[in-house]
């Protein structure tokens, strides 16, 4: 009957009936919530607790460092290069922290050596389904800074202090995602 | 710039969930703690106050934008002037400073800095998602965004660069654990043995669940004045207060990827030479450059020369074993690469607790004397504050009257560090206090 009024928003309210915001049966409905007579006692009250979803898409740009992702997708592991002092960057920056200056982009090699390694048996939600992973950071001979990729094809059951130093080379989805990770390391 | 004191503090207890309130009076806790330990009810001490710093790291966590204001108001704090800070892990420590720059400019006679975080909104895993994403989003997070593994890199590297253990790290872990043992605030309170650390589940190679902090849900007050500022609330308590006089603060900075730190020369101490880092590349990924800063500064700023000599305790921001090691170089207490060894040593120990561990030097200079983050929890934008006010009890002397015992009192502390650091080292505070 009420769906009935809804269907006729012209209609005149009529006298008879109350004015009433209509109920809906999406969201949250808890029914028949326990309240006490005596008021003094809501201190007493547990805390009502919810589950709110919580959902974004984002627009996210790459932005000046948008051709190093197109390299990803080409095959090619992009750093950049002071056009001042020569600082050499293995994670793109277009302007030196040293000096300030711009930067232009180079190719990194492809294999380079492992500077430091974690396993991760637990991660963030995004990539627990992922567990154990193994992370990197990546030097190159007269690169002055690292990059931080994954590492497959070693052991993650077994990590050991002499992975450090291991060479590694790069490879490349096929498929882009137009990630980081479109690039990861296997050993050399 | 003038002197500046800090007066009385409050922390609330810090828990896994704290569903029974909101914020706002999670921090009133605090803030009427430290009233009450002042000798003042809130309509006294308000025609006082001069205003207010507001501290809690993350939007993400709260999903409240303006949740300082929001403070503000419950405290009943309005309309005096206010702000909010953040700077990660270090938003506490920050907004400490914030707060003595307040009194010390001039601009305040009285100064309250509160803060909290409630992390208990949304899962661990969902809660380390969110912390991931203070890394660079483009570049950093999407790899495999997970802080424990970052910290896991940075002290991989440390082991391979200087030979520290996994042994060494247990040490920091059994010694906070025990340490919390007798503090009523903390999180958790263990007595834990090397191999209890080593056979908790791994988490991030080499680092395991009993080496990292938890997610806590908290708040800290404390109340910072000038000498006017101390004479105002004193006679209107008519109370004696025993404050303790913030001689130094410093900060510094590093860049937020890892990959882009540095590796050249160490920013030297007073105490220490260039021919001790021959061959060193600092600061690389095993030590923190902002640490090294934030310490300089702020032994400058004290006339501290040689921090072992001068310290009687250190607060310091452990939340992971390793970076506690790493912080004792950076904060110079000794030598790069000697970290792992001097706890080890007992250095970092109490003298008057039984950790059930043979210690060749035990008590040089206590480090986390309340547990630290790793005991204690670490809702991120109270802790900083909650370091600041143990630290002035440490200094009152008054632990017994806070904690119920005296069992982590600092016998005779008479100056002591604070030391609050954010995300893999990117913004790290130090702060010294004195015995007045």
């Amino acid at each position: 009957m009420a769906s009935a009024k809804r269907e006729r928003p012209n209609r005149k309210l009529p006298n008879e009936e109350p004015v009433a915001l209509p109920e809906t049966d999406d969201g949250t409905i808890l029914f028949n919530v326990p309240f006490p007579k005596d008021l003094a006692q809501l201190k007493a009250m547990a805390p009502i607790i919810l589950k709110q979803p919580y959902r974004i898409d984002y627009i996210h740009s790459y932005g000046q460092d948008s051709p190093f992702f197109a390299g990803l997708a080409n095959g090619k592991l992009l750093g950049t290069v002071c056009t001042k002092c020569g600082y050499k960057y293995a994670t793109p920056k277009l302007h030196c922290m040293d000096c300030g200056s711009e930067c232009d982009w180079f190719e990194l090699p492809q294999v380079g050596a492992v500077h430091t390694f974690t396993v991760c048996y637990f991660g963030s939600e995004e990539f627990l389904k992922e567990t154990p992973f193994v992370l990197i950071l990546v030097e190159w001979p007269g690169v002055d800074t690292l990059f931080l990729s994954r590492l497959i094809g070693v052991d993650p059951l077994s990590p050991s202090l002499e992975w450090v130093g291991m060479k590694v080379r790069a490879k490349f989805r096929r498929l882009s995602k137009f990630k980081p990770t479109d690039v990861y390391f296997v050993p050399a | 710039m003038r002197p500046v004191y800090m007066v009385s503090g409050g922390v609330s207890k810090f828990a896994k969930a704290r569903p029974d309130v909101t914020f706002q009076p999670m921090v009133k806790e605090a803030y009427d703690y430290a009233l009450k330990d002042l000798g003042l009810e809130h309509p006294r001490f308000v025609e006082i106050v001069d205003g207010s710093v507001a501290s809690y790291f993350s939007d993400h966590f709260q999903r409240q934008l303006m949740s300082g204001i929001m403070v503000q108001d419950y405290l009943g704090l309005c309309p005096k002037p206010s702000h909010r800070v953040e700077g990660g892990g270090a938003t506490g420590g920050l907004c400490f400073q914030e707060a003595w720059k307040s009194v010390a400019s001039g601009l305040m006679d009285v100064c309250v800095a509160y803060g909290f975080e409630t992390m208990s909104h949304v899962n661990t895993w969902k809660g380390n998602e969110f912390i991931a994403l203070a890394s660079d989003v483009s570049f950093d997070y999407p790899v495999g965004g997970f802080y424990s593994g970052y910290y896991a890199m940075m002290v991989v590297r440390h082991m391979q660069e200087f030979g520290t253990t996994v042994e060494q790290m247990a040490h920091i872990s059994v010694k906070n654990h025990n340490n919390a043992f007798h503090n009523p605030y903390a999180q958790k309170r263990k007595l834990l043995t090397i191999e209890d650390v080593r056979r908790a589940p791994m988490v991030a190679w080499p680092l395991t669940r009993l080496d990292i902090c938890v997610m806590s849900d908290g708040a800290a007050a404390t109340i910072l004045a000038s000498e006017e500022g101390v004479n105002k609330l004193e006679k209107a308590s008519g109370k004696r207060i025993k404050p303790a006089k913030i001689v130094g603060i410093g900060r510094g900075t590093d860049a937020m990827r890892m990959a882009d730190r540095p590796h050249r020369q160490v920013l030297l101490l007073p105490h220490e030479r260039v021919s001790d880092y021959r061959g060193l590349k600092y600061p690389g990924i095993h030590s923190f450059r902002a640490g090294r800063m934030a310490s300089k500064l702020a032994y400058e700023m004290a006339r501290i020369v040689n921090p072992i000599k001068e310290l009687d305790f250190i607060e310091l921001h452990d939340a992971y074993t390793s970076s506690e090691i790493q912080t004792y170089e950076d904060m110079g207490l000794c030598k790069y690469g000697e970290g792992g060894r001097w706890a080890e040593e007992g250095n970092p120990f109490l003298p008057n607790l039984d950790y059930g561990l043979a210690l060749k030097k035990p008590g040089t200079l206590p480090v986390n004397p309340s547990g630290g983050l790793i005991a204690c929890g670490h809702p991120v934008g109270a802790t900083g504050l909650m370091q600041a006010v143990f630290a002035l009890w440490q200094l009152q002397g008054s632990i017994k009257k806070h904690f119920g015992n005296d069992r982590l009192q600092v016998k005779g502390a008479r100056r002591g560090a604070i030391h609050s650091h954010a995300g893999t080292g990117t913004y790290v505070t130090v702060s010294i206090m004195e015995k007045v």
